[in-house]
């Protein structure tokens, strides 16, 4: 039981309506390899908590939909007897235990030998960093190590599938990031199938083998980070991941970062623009137009050059830079 | 350092001396009270050497304490149930539980005369089930159903405002871990419930031990200490026996919620 | 799904629970309506005993709904301020002094009462009056209505609401009156329904206190279970329960619009 290996995930047509009747899912299909990391990454209310809730077995997806974890079907299958580990957003350790006792908790349940347990214990701790912490009670911990703590419970039974659900979002940015990196080693050495919950896309870039980008209860794009960045599906995933300008030339729409553009000596380049306001970021330079046709278009530029807002600016966009939307959503731009 | 506020004594003043005059210095006399008889300090040791006394105190700690733990029972089960499930009907069953909260103890003593009395329901359908006619409201039976009857709506409520409190997430992350519905209640939930069922226990124990309303509906020769102090005081004429047996009760009780308190570390205002 | 049998098992127990509890209240209330409760509904239903009760036991009612106001205009008086110091000054001195106007709750009612008429029952006039219960009241509703209001006035910071009306340029009387006591509100409320619900339902204290012509609905209520038939007795908790029964959902109510103030309801002490 404790020796499970990893499993591909199948979800066929689940959907998920609320008593209230809210839709939260519309019909969806998904597959997700044995030890791939995917990242369901969208706003607040796209449904990703919902779908990553159905994958373990808090929510019945409506009838018709199926969860395959490997051949075996798991759809009436509850939680406890998914063999899932999770890690939640608020954590959710145990109060009324000792470090040691929330990561040992899912191999007592499962009646693990005494001699195991406490080796498998002291290798999850030792794993966290966090050995030194065993005898603390939780409210004794800050917000990284109750992170690290919660890693440690979730993986500590050795579960078929690792579930994480916005992780990182209590912590502050410095910790983030450290956590992050953390994370995708610990994935990438456990070979273990995740599925990852979030709304950063720094996070859902760094950790994601695949990304699928959720909208309104729908899939918006599956794809490797780098597809979903460069050849986003739609107007949606354009918008939602980094910053994308959209310049009228010669009656087409063209849609570019703003770091695949830059600025030339006015007359020059695809468009005209006033420079409204410039924001030093230090490693570079944000630079706001208002181009001529009074569109706004942001432009990124290396940190040395002097620019100021009331200058005029011609704007460039190299060749390779333009983003190609592979569906035709684009009218939304406004 | 002045301090901006130098009225606020005043402001205190009347409760002070309502306090001061009718409760402070009554309890100061009632202990004068308890050593005034013939036997002078022993008095307070009548409890112990009394063995009337004695076996009264006994039946009232043991009454109070079978009354608490059944209530916990009770009221955790039915407390958790409305706190964790939505269903038709539930604010109404939630309304009638808690109604009883505001009957006088005098008044269900006599429900449960008309609930296990002679001319009781209870008798009515064991007669006609044993033909037997089970009457139990006079004895100590139907005054542990009585102080039952008026601890259960409060217990609930305690219960239910702390489980209401327990963040869901613990649940789910128990589940996860592959816990039953026994042991995630065993594991995370009772013990999450804990410092409210401290706080509750405490508080139907003591109002078991000190309650006398309802033996006092019952009218029986039931013993439980509140009827024997009032039994010393109106008919023996015993101001000092009835002065030092009421404070020794005082003691017991304040005892209890005090410990109760500091084992669940609420503050006042969740005791009591 | 597993948990459907486990749903079915705590609601038929709970049903149970509620069926106790709410058995006794209806077979009061229709003995209290039927001609003759040992004959059964057959006899007929009548308001004959209800009118009985207020012929009988009138004066009692209008004396517990007295008493309660008067409990209600004293602890309101002198609560509020007291609450007030309590939150302004916190500290080991204001948790004593807490701690001792809860004390009545926490020692029996008898033991109070026989303290109260050792102390001041030579004073026969006093002894005499619907006074002598008043006090017994207010000592053991007191505290409901500090620690209601002192909660609210905690949990809305109402120092540095003060602070800020000072800094306005607001005198004391009139901050107190224009900020502290309005932003108590539900407090106040909470608290209000408390007390008068206690008054009019305390026995323990009363029936020690009260003379034969000062007897409040409980005593009443007493009296007729030992000496009068089952019938009236029942009509008469009827009407108790009427007066009882407005009190308790405007509570309920309150508890709702402000959810904090729902451990209140739970301290309730007969």
């Amino acid at each position: 039981m404790t020796s499970s290996t990893t499993t591909s995930i199948t979800i066929t047509s689940c959907a998920k309506t609320f008593a209230d009747g809210t839709r939260a899912l519309e019909p969806l299909d998904l597959s997700i390899q044995a030890g791939e990391t995917l990242v369901l990454l969208g706003p607040s209310g796209c449904g990703k908590t919902t779908l990553l809730r159905i994958i373990a077995g808090l929510e019945a997806p409506d009838r018709g939909g199926r969860v395959l974890f490997g051949e075996e079907d798991v759809t009436h299958l509850p939680i406890e007897r998914r063999n899932v580990g999770m890690v939640f957003q608020s954590y959710a350790l145990f109060p009324n235990m000792t470090v040691w006792d929330n990561v040992a908790y899912g191999l007592k349940v499962r009646r693990m030998d005494k001699a195991a347990m406490k080796q498998r214990v002291e290798e999850m701790l030792a794993m966290m960093h966090i050995d030194a912490l065993a005898d603390r009670r939780i409210d004794q911990l800050s917000g990284g190590q109750r992170q690290r703590v919660a890693l440690a419970r979730a993986i500590a039974a050795r579960p078929r599938v690792l579930l994480l659900d916005e992780p990182l979002t209590a912590l502050d940015a410095g910790l983030r990031d450290r956590l992050r990196g953390e994370i995708d080693a610990l994935l990438r050495s456990l070979g273990i199938t995740a599925v990852y919950v979030t709304h950063d896309q720094a996070e859902a870039m760094v950790l994601g083998d695949r990304i699928v980008v959720m909208s309104a209860g729908r899939i918006a794009q599956i794809g490797t980070p780098r597809d979903i960045y460069h050849a986003p599906a739609n107007a949606f995933v354009a918008d939602f991941i980094g910053t994308t300008n959209r310049l009228r030339h010669k009656d087409a729409t063209l849609v570019f970062r703003p770091e695949d553009a830059d600025l030339v000596p006015p007359g020059e380049g695809m468009a005209q623009g006033i420079i409204q306001v410039v924001h030093f970021l230090g490693d570079r330079q944000r630079v706001h137009l208002h181009t001529d046709d009074g569109e706004a278009v942001i432009v990124e530029i290396g940190s040395r050059r002097r620019v100021a807002p009331g200058q005029r600016s011609g704007i460039a966009v190299r060749p390779e830079g333009m983003v190609h939307l592979s569906g035709n959503a684009e009218e939304s731009a406004a | 350092m002045p301090s901006p506020y130098p009225r606020l004594f005043i402001l205190l003043l009347p409760v002070m001396i309502l306090f001061g005059a009718f409760f402070l210095i009554p309890m100061v006399q009632l202990a004068l009270a308890g050593a005034s008889g013939p036997q002078g300090l022993a008095a307070y040791a009548s409890i112990l050497t009394t063995p009337r006394h004695t076996q009264s105190m006994i039946a009232t700690l043991l009454l109070a304490v079978s009354v608490t733990a059944t209530a916990l029972i009770v009221s955790t089960i039915a407390g958790l149930f409305l706190a964790r499930h939505r269903f038709p009907g539930r604010s109404v069953l939630l309304a009638l539980l808690t109604f009883p909260l505001a009957f006088p103890g005098v008044v269900v003593g006599f429900l449960i005369i008309l609930l296990a009395g002679r001319q009781g329901v209870v008798g009515d359908v064991s007669r006609m089930l044993t033909g037997e006619k089970l009457v139990f409201a006079y004895s100590l039976a139907g005054l542990f159903v009585g102080y039952l009857y008026f601890s259960i709506p409060r217990v609930i409520l305690t219960i239910m405002a702390a489980a209401e409190k327990l963040d869901g997430a613990l649940l789910e992350a128990a589940r996860s871990l592959g816990a039953s519905t026994w042991q995630v209640t065993r594991d995370i939930i009772l013990p999450a419930l804990r410092p409210g069922l401290i706080a509750s226990g405490a508080i139907c124990f003591a109002t078991a031990m000190g309650a006398f309303g309802t033996a006092f509906a019952l009218a029986t020769n039931i013993d439980v200490l509140p009827m024997t102090i009032y039994t010393e005081f109106t008919l023996n004429a015993n101001v000092a026996g009835a002065a030092s047996l009421s404070l020794v009760l005082g003691l017991v009780t304040w005892i209890a919620l005090f410990i109760a308190r500091s084992l669940s570390g609420a503050t006042t205002a969740a005791a009591a | 799904m597993t948990r459907k049998p486990l749903f079915l098992l705590q609601l038929c127990f709970t049903l149970a629970v509620c069926l106790f509890l709410m058995v006794p209240v209806i077979l009061s209330v229709m003995a209290g309506l039927t001609a003759n409760f040992f004959v059964g509904l057959s006899s007929g239903l009548t308001l004959r005993w209800v009118e009985e009760v207020w012929r009988l036991y009138q004066d009692t009612i209008w004396r517990s709904l007295g008493i309660a106001m008067a409990c209600l205009a004293v602890t309101t008086l002198i609560g509020i301020p007291a609450a007030y110091v309590l939150a302004m000054r916190g500290g080991r001195m204001a948790r004593l002094i807490e701690e001792t106007i809860t004390l009545p709750i926490a020692i029996p009612g008898l033991a109070i009462a026989l303290a109260l008429i050792l102390t001041w029952g030579g004073l026969r006039e006093f002894r005499m009056s619907w006074l002598f219960i008043l006090v017994g009241h207010v000592l053991f509703t007191l505290p409901f209505m500090v620690r209601s209001v002192l909660a609210v006035m905690l949990s809305i910071n109402i120092r540095q609401l003060e602070e800020g009306a000072a800094s306005l340029g607001a005198s004391f009387s009139r901050r107190f009156l224009t900020v502290v006591v309005p932003n108590c509100r539900p407090g106040i409320l909470a608290g209000a329904l408390m007390v008068v619900t206690l008054s009019i339902g305390e026995f323990n204290l009363t029936w020690m206190l009260h003379t034969p012509l000062t007897k409040t609905l409980p005593v009443g209520l007493a009296d007729s279970y030992a000496s009068m038939r089952l019938e009236i007795a029942s009509a008469y908790t009827l009407v108790f329960f009427v007066m009882i029964v407005p009190l308790l959902i405007a509570m309920q109510m309150a508890a709702r619009d402000r959810r904090p103030r729902r451990r209140i309801a739970k301290d309730m002490t007969s």
